[in-house]
């Protein structure tokens, strides 16, 4: 037993503590606990009353015993009764056991309020600071009901001692953090600021502290804190500044302070006062030079105090985001670190800087540093810091460092901990996506997650590649041609055998005219996987055998035998079997077109947000991640516009299940009745098509849909009310063909479409979001009169332009839901450009042809101000997906746009010229056009200007 | 600072101080995950780790490990020598600490705790202060403990 000279004797207790540690075993201790707890009990319960110090003793082997992990049930009155003795001791024991066995039984905590009441009005402030310690240790709401006025008047009271009024400051934070409603502001807040300008460093330590706490929830109660705290910041930091004694440490003065003094600054803005912010600017650059001074110490405390002062002075640089000469000194100063022989110091400059790497300012200087970061990478040796290295490499990436920072994430996974390696594949997922230039680079990196970490690649990565390629024509054939490669492998991971079923059996078709990768081989060697697989997996691939057949009718035969035979006739999975059986039978009653319709090419998913992201997001919780995507959006959407967050709904949704909602058999399949029945009403069908027995003058149904309002239209029940025209989301389309047109709580209307000329067609999607199905369902065209909960129902519309057209048709649609009616009118995205053909022509034809059109009522100009951020890859692809193709270097200004394009109707084509001026200075737009007819340019310029 | 844990090498906790309301079922959940966690690291790694939302920063002093919680926006650093601070109280007051020490007066290392932190911040750093309003405690016990001298010969187990 240690000899402390410290004057307490409490003999039993060590003797049992001794005891404790001779126990050769759990069970020895146990009976020792046990029979010293009888013994305790009893002494509790018996006649003879106990004096405080047997009191004291016992109460504190209690403590002991609870602090050893057992249970305490007895022994809170005894602790009571000792925060009333005189003796100092006694009530200090009595008070810590309160302060670590705290129960909320209401008889003892009144009691134990009367004793610190008693304790706050002894004006000793030994004892004052006991139940100041006390009521910050429980931080109870009783507690907190019982003293939120009594102690700020003891802590801003001018008699108070120093001890105390620190005890209270603190003791106030813990209250403001557990019960922040109880803690009415008031005269005393502003009172407590003017604590920054104590003399006693001890009092402006605790008081900073509870300001912070303060400053957080009522910013504007305590912005009066900002000066006082830079002067006193200054006072410590500024070399002038005079010794600060027993605050200096390790040859540091008061780093404490200093780093809470700078936490405050974060919770505001810059000074806007002049002289303030100057005299900041002053301090910061002071301390940002310490750092190069030659150490005062050898000893690790002096370097940790120094860095801790400057780490939290870039933390407030970078908060501020203002100063780009700080900003950039902050930043090489961390570069510094990077090499630091202390681990501590690396790991803290990596952290550091992910966040620099989010500031415009220095984002470029945190850039340079990137050997050093991959090296870390590669050579540091402990996780965490490699952890913090995969982070800034994350934060630091952009268009320019994409590929190699994407290669190297790559390179570590295959040797990265188990720990992290999911995380790495989602970020290298959002990253090859988010900076894809060509999306052939994005099909390689996520087969090559596949083949390095399949394990850790989680569903919502498969299934996002899947979105991209399906939304993508031009890396269709690419995906195609690259996982028939991959699945060569002799042993491949179970998500390649997935991603290359699915993409398959969608795009098979594109490198079927290789003989090497002809139908047969492709099937063979997607079969050659099956018995392998998941029964997930397997119920996929029966899906691509199917969509085989359709793709691929000389090759019906050797499938029809698969499914045929009795591994699969016969599995014991219901699943399986009952696709098996479905499958089968599809494929020998459909004839060859209505295997076409039924297993069509997937249409589009909807935009919405990259499932990935959100999934990293939730991983790392908000904050923790630099929010680099957030802060960088505006300037990377572009080509990838279709990562950025439109639907953070949707993410939920992406599952396997809702994958394959969209094609049209897999849901069906949960009732087959219901989908045969489908399929042999063949009018149904053809009507569906459009190419029924009496086939409908082209056109016809375009002047269907028009003339509506005026003629009874063939579905909707008369004497329903007639709904608001929904138009929300028809801007949206102006500029593309594909997307959600509609959606509320029950609905959502998908819509692909293709235009041609004076032609087009629309495929409209109509989803059901509930569980129940949908009666009596009718739009302005006949269509299927049931869609299931869950299904999907198609329809497809053929479109032709007689002439130019102003007014877009509105579409009717009912249908009975839990024996209510539900109407919608939704106006039809189809707009007068969608009948552009792009033309390309030099810049002398386009400036002959812009003369040839100079009549006033010809040119139509439009000045207008921009609604979203100006970017020229944005704009870009706005206008081709407006339809006119654009001409490069024929204005000679570059960021001006010049366009051109026809615009087809059934009597005539329009040709139109266009020109766009944006003047990202003054945030505004000028666009020109001009077309031979001046309905036509006003139409389109209407159109167009809206989309910027 | 959201809780501080002193552990030995064998995973033993000496001592315990929560600055956040949780269960006592919560409490011996983080102790147990923790203590394995740090436990598990190598001698030359880095202080700092991230565990579930928190930022851990731990030293190992001699055969005790002490271990913080503190939320993101708090600094590592100066948490690091928030913990050297209280070893160097700790020394001052038992005169060249060890565990032993801790072990047999707990409750004072506990006191010494609550003058240095309070609510999880820092309520004095200077050492002689703390010290000093230790040291005037113990003036008031040992002329109380005159009184009872007698009594002391006397206890029970």
């Amino acid at each position: 037993m240690p000899a402390v000279s410290k004057g307490d004797g409490m003999r039993g207790l060590a003797v049992f503590i001794s005891d404790i540690r001779n126990c050769k075993s759990k069970e020895a201790e146990v009976k020792r606990i046990n029979k010293e707890l009888a013994n305790i009990r009893s002494k509790f319960k018996g006649d003879k009353a106990l004096d405080g110090y047997s009191k004291k003793k016992y109460v504190c082997k209690l403590l002991f015993i609870f602090l050893l992990g057992h249970d305490i049930d007895f022994g809170h009155m005894e602790a009571v009764n000792l925060l009333s003795s005189n003796k100092y001791t006694e009530k200090q024991i009595g008070y810590l056991f309160i302060s670590v066995l705290v129960n909320s039984n209401s008889d003892l905590i009144r009691l134990i309020n009367n004793a610190i009441k008693n304790d706050l009005a002894s004006r000793n402030p030994t004892f004052m600071n006991l139940a100041l310690h006390c009521i910050a240790n429980v931080g109870s709401r009783e507690m907190a009901e019982a003293f939120a006025t009594e102690i700020p008047r003891i802590l801003v009271a001018g008699d108070t001692m120093d001890s105390v009024k620190q005890s209270a400051a603190l003791c106030l934070l813990r209250l403001n953090r557990t019960s922040p409603d109880l803690l009415a502001m008031g005269e005393w807040t502003s009172r407590v600021v003017h604590l920054l300008n104590d003399q006693h460093l001890g009092v402006v330590t605790a008081a900073t502290s509870l300001i912070i706490t303060l400053a957080q929830k009522n910013p504007d109660e305590l912005k009066t804190s900002v000066p006082l705290a830079v002067g006193r910041l200054s006072r410590i930091v500024t070399p002038s500044s005079s010794d600060l004694l027993d605050y200096t440490y390790y040859f540091v003065s008061a780093p404490w302070l200093s780093v809470k003094l700078l936490r405050l600054l974060q919770c505001y803005p810059p000074p806007e006062d002049g002289a303030v912010r100057s005299r900041l600017t002053e301090c910061l650059e002071a301390i940002l030079n310490k750092a190069q001074e030659p150490p005062k110490s050898k000893k690790v405390q002096h370097s940790n105090a120094k860095y801790a002062v400057l780490f939290e002075a870039i933390s407030l640089i970078i908060h501020h985001d203002s100063e780009p000469n700080l900003l950039v000194r902050a930043c090489n100063q961390l570069g510094q670190f990077l090499q630091h022989r202390e681990t501590n110091l690396r790991y803290l400059a990596l952290e550091s800087m992910c966040t620099l790497a989010t500031s415009e300012f220095s984002h470029e200087a945190v850039k340079t540093h990137i050997e050093t970061v991959i090296n870390a990478l590669k050579t540091e040796r402990d996780v965490s810091v490699r952890q913090r290295a995969v982070d800034l490499l994350y934060a630091m990436c952009d268009r320019s460092n994409a590929k190699q920072i994407v290669a190297e994430m790559l390179g570590y996974l295959e040797t990265a901990d188990y720990s992290i390696r999911e995380e790495i594949v989602l970020k290298v997922a959002i990253l090859a996506e988010k900076y894809a230039v060509d999306y052939t680079w994005y099909v390689d990196t996520i087969l090559n997650l596949i083949r390095i970490a399949g394990d850790y690649v989680s569903e919502e990565v498969w299934y996002r590649v899947i979105q991209i390629v399906i939304n993508r024509d031009d890396v269709q054939g690419y995906a195609a041609k690259t996982v028939f490669e991959a699945l060569q492998a002799p042993a491949c991971h179970e998500n390649l055998v997935k991603v290359g079923g699915y993409i398959l059996g969608e795009f098979g078709n594109l490198i079927a005219g290789d003989p090497r990768s002809s139908p047969l081989v492709q099937f063979s060697l997607l079969h050659s996987k099956f018995h392998l697989c998941s029964v997930p997996s397997r119920a996929l691939l029966l899906s691509t055998y199917i969509k085989f057949i359709n793709l691929f009718p000389e090759i019906k035969g050797t499938i029809q035998e698969v499914l045929r035979s009795d591994s699969q006739l016969r599995n014991s999975d219901v699943e399986l079997q009952q696709r098996a059986v479905e499958y089968l039978r599809l494929s020998c009653v459909a004839s060859t077109d209505i295997l076409a319709t039924v297993l069509e090419e997937m249409p589009p998913f909807p935009e919405r947000e990259s499932s990935i992201l959100a999934k990293l997001k939730k991983r790392k919780g908000p904050g923790v991640l630099p929010d680099t995507e957030d802060s960088r959006k505006d300037k990377s959407a572009g080509l990838n516009g279709a990562v950025e967050t439109v639907n953070v709904r949707a993410v939920a949704q992406v599952d396997l299940r809702s994958l394959c909602a969209t094609c049209q058999y897999c849901h069906s399949l949960n009732d087959s009745r219901n989908f045969f029945s489908h399929l042999t009403s063949p009018l149904q069908s053809a009507d569906l098509l459009g190419v029924g027995s009496t086939p409908p003058s082209s056109g016809s149904l375009l002047v269907d849909i028009f003339s509506e309002n005026h003629s009874p239209s063939p579905t909707p029940a008369s004497g329903a009310p007639a709904a608001p025209i929904f138009d929300e989301n028809f801007p949206r389309f102006v500029c593309k063909n594909n997307g959600v047109l509609f959606e509320n709580q029950l609905l959502q209307i998908g819509l692909k479409s293709e235009f041609r000329q004076n032609l087009g067609r629309m495929y409209v999607f109509y989803g059901n979001k509930t569980s129940t199905q949908f009666l009596s369902f009718s739009s302005s065209v006949p269509v299927d009169s049931t869609v299931d909960g869950g299904a999907q129902l198609q329809q497809t519309l053929n479109i032709e332009c007689m002439s130019d057209f102003v007014e877009a048709p509105i579409f009717n649609i009912q249908f009975r839901y839990g024996g209510t009616l539900q109407t919608i009118a939704i106006k039809l995205p189809i707009t007068l450009n969608k009948f552009f053909q792009p033309t390309e022509m030099m810049a002398q034809d386009f400036f002959q042809r812009w003369k040839q059109l100079s009549a006033p009522q010809q040119e139509v100009q439009k000045i207008f101000k921009a609604k979203n951020a100006m970017d020229a890859e944005i704009t870009k692809a706005k206008l081709i997906g407006f339809g006119v193709s654009l001409l490069d270097q024929v204005d000679p200004n570059p960021s001006n746009f010049v366009a051109a394009g026809i615009i087809h109707t059934k009597t005539v084509q329009v040709g139109c010229l266009l020109r766009l001026e944006p003047n990202s200075q003054a945030q505004m737009y000028r666009l020109t056009l001009r077309t031979s007819r001046d309905s036509v340019s006003q139409r389109l310029c209407d159109l167009l200007s809206d989309q910027f | 600072m959201q809780f501080m844990l002193l552990f030995s090498r064998q995973g033993k906790l000496r001592l315990q101080k929560w600055y956040v309301p949780l269960s006592d079922k919560e409490k011996k959940k983080i102790t147990r995950e923790l203590v394995q966690t740090v436990l598990a690291r190598k001698p030359k790694m880095c202080s700092f780790l991230e565990w579930r939302d928190l930022k851990i920063v731990y030293k190992r002093y001699a055969s005790l490990y002490f271990c913080c919680a503190i939320e993101d926006q708090d600094n590592e650093l100066i948490t690091l020598e928030i913990i050297h601070r209280y070893v160097e109280l700790l020394d001052k007051y038992f005169g060249s600490v060890c565990e032993l020490d801790i072990i047999f007066n707990f409750e004072k290392a506990y006191f010494i705790l609550d003058e240095f932190l309070l609510g999880g911040e820092a309520q004095e750093t200077s050492k002689k202060n703390v010290l000093k309003a230790i040291e005037q405690a113990d003036l008031l016990q040992e002329n109380q403990s005159e009184d009872w001298g007698g009594l002391a010969a006397e206890e029970v187990l």
